[in-house]
């Protein structure tokens, strides 16, 4: 049987929610039994090919991770929402109480310890947005996992779930926004 | 006068001038509700208590029970309605639970998991509301405050100071402070006030009490709000 492909990308994430996928510790040994990751930051892979599931970590909170959503999005088959920035934008949405230039000032100018002060801009960096959004504003989303990040047991319910064909559900003591 | 009234197939009974919320909660059965707390004037603004009375949507907090009406509290539709509304509380303001100290004993939160609310369906306001930190001991954070007026009406019917009201319109309505300068260290109130603990979210926050239960231990962690709801504890667990 063919394995399932998943792929999986951090986008304004802070990589939290990774770590809580590999927190299913020898678990990820049998799940490698039937499935491969495609474009992954556990990978080389640079581009997301057709995948069944796409884990997106983050928010969107850039030029390029509206760019990489929607290469996602147009590649795999189930996109999974994953974590609150995903969710809700999570804690970076903090800053859209802020205009984008306070923010830049503030960081590369204004702030203490700041050398060289000067907002950077090369054309290389991608443009930030002026607010941070949930992932479901830019594409369609097809199942959503809260928490900050979810636990361990909250992957491993939804994928084997996804992986036997049934609908993914997650019971009262999986819930957490934390 | 009494008589009975039949929620989901059981009959409940209630005496005159209880309303279906009343009879409900006596019976030991949960209607999910934000806004509504025993002993305080019922205020029917969080819709979240929504049941089918006789075929129509009512909200059970405000509705007196009247013999023989047929309720209806669990219902697939319901339980979509009731999500929806949850929702929609959550992208008006900023409930960001990963940095609320409030996370884990928040009624908001907790009806949030009872209803098996996995996001939040609609774009997001993204509230831009001033923290109030004025005063020594209490804070409010605008971004959280869900109108729920349980503040206003503690200080007004228990405090008696009426440090509290809502104020404007539409989605500019808003949480206001009756001092002259508009700030809560300019108000009547005090650290012991019912009008400071009674915030069902984390909105009102008393100042130095944050993260002392264990994740774990904390109100919603183990039981759903249901069945808090009906022990008739002390819901906000933080103090
Ligand atoms: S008030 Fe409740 S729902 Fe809002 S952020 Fe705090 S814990 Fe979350
Ligand atoms: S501050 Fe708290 S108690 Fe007061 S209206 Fe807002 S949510 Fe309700
Ligand atoms: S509890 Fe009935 S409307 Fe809020």
């Amino acid at each position: 049987m063919a394995k399932i492909k998943v792929a999986t990308v951090s986008l304004a994430g802070c990589f939290g929610c990774h770590m809580s996928f590999l927190d299913i510790d020898e678990r990820l040994i049998a799940l490698l039994e039937v499935a491969e990751f495609d474009r992954s930051p556990l990978t080389d892979i640079e581009h997301c090919g057709p995948c069944d599931v796409g884990l997106i970590e983050g928010g969107v909170c850039n030029a390029e991770n509206v760019h990489v959503l929607r290469e996602f999005r147009k590649n795999c088959k189930t996109l999974v929402a994953v974590g609150a920035c995903a969710i809700n934008g999570g804690l970076p949405a903090m800053r859209n109480q802020f205009a984008l230039e306070e923010c830049l000032l503030e960081a590369y100018r204004d702030g203490i310890g700041v050398e060289n002060p000067h907002i950077p801009n090369d054309p290389e960096l991608p443009l930030l947005l002026d607010k941070v959004h949930p992932i479901h504003e830019i594409v369609k989303v097809d199942y959503f996992l809260p928490g900050c990040p979810p636990s361990a047991d909250v992957f491993w319910t939804f994928l084997s779930a996804l992986l036997a064909g049934r609908e993914p559900s997650l019971p009262y003591e999986l819930v957490h926004y934390d | 006068m009494s008589g009975t009234i039949n929620i989901d197939g059981k009959t409940v009974p209630y005496r005159d001038g209880q309303t279906i919320m009343d009879a409900a909660i006596a019976a030991g059965i949960y209607i999910p509700h934000l806004c509504h707390k025993p002993g305080f004037t019922p205020h029917g603004s969080c819709k979240l208590c929504t049941v089918k009375v006789n075929g129509r949507n009512c909200s059970a907090c405000t509705f007196p029970a009247a013999d023989g009406q047929v309720v209806i509290n669990t219902s697939d539709e319901l339980l979509q309605d009731r999500r929806r509304i949850t929702q929609m509380l959550f992208v008006e303001g900023n409930h960001f639970c990963p940095s609320c100290e409030k996370s884990g004993n928040c009624q908001l939160q907790g009806v949030a998991y009872h209803l098996n609310m996995l996001d939040n369906h609609f774009p997001h306001f993204y509230a831009d509301r001033r923290v109030d930190a004025s005063h020594p001991d209490i804070m409010i954070d605008h971004n959280r405050c869900i109108f729920c007026n349980l503040c206003v009406r503690a200080s007004r019917e228990k405090d008696r100071k009426n440090v509290f009201d809502i104020a404007g319109r539409g989605i500019n309505k808003r949480l206001i402070v009756n001092s002259v300068s508009g700030t809560l260290k300019d108000s009547a109130i005090s650290v012991d006030d019912c009008a400071a603990h009674i915030c069902p979210t984390g909105a009102i926050l008393i100042k130095r009490s944050a993260y002392r239960l264990p994740i774990g231990q904390r109100t919603y962690d183990q039981r759903q709000i249901s069945d808090v709801a009906l022990s008739g504890e002390v819901e906000h667990g933080q103090d």
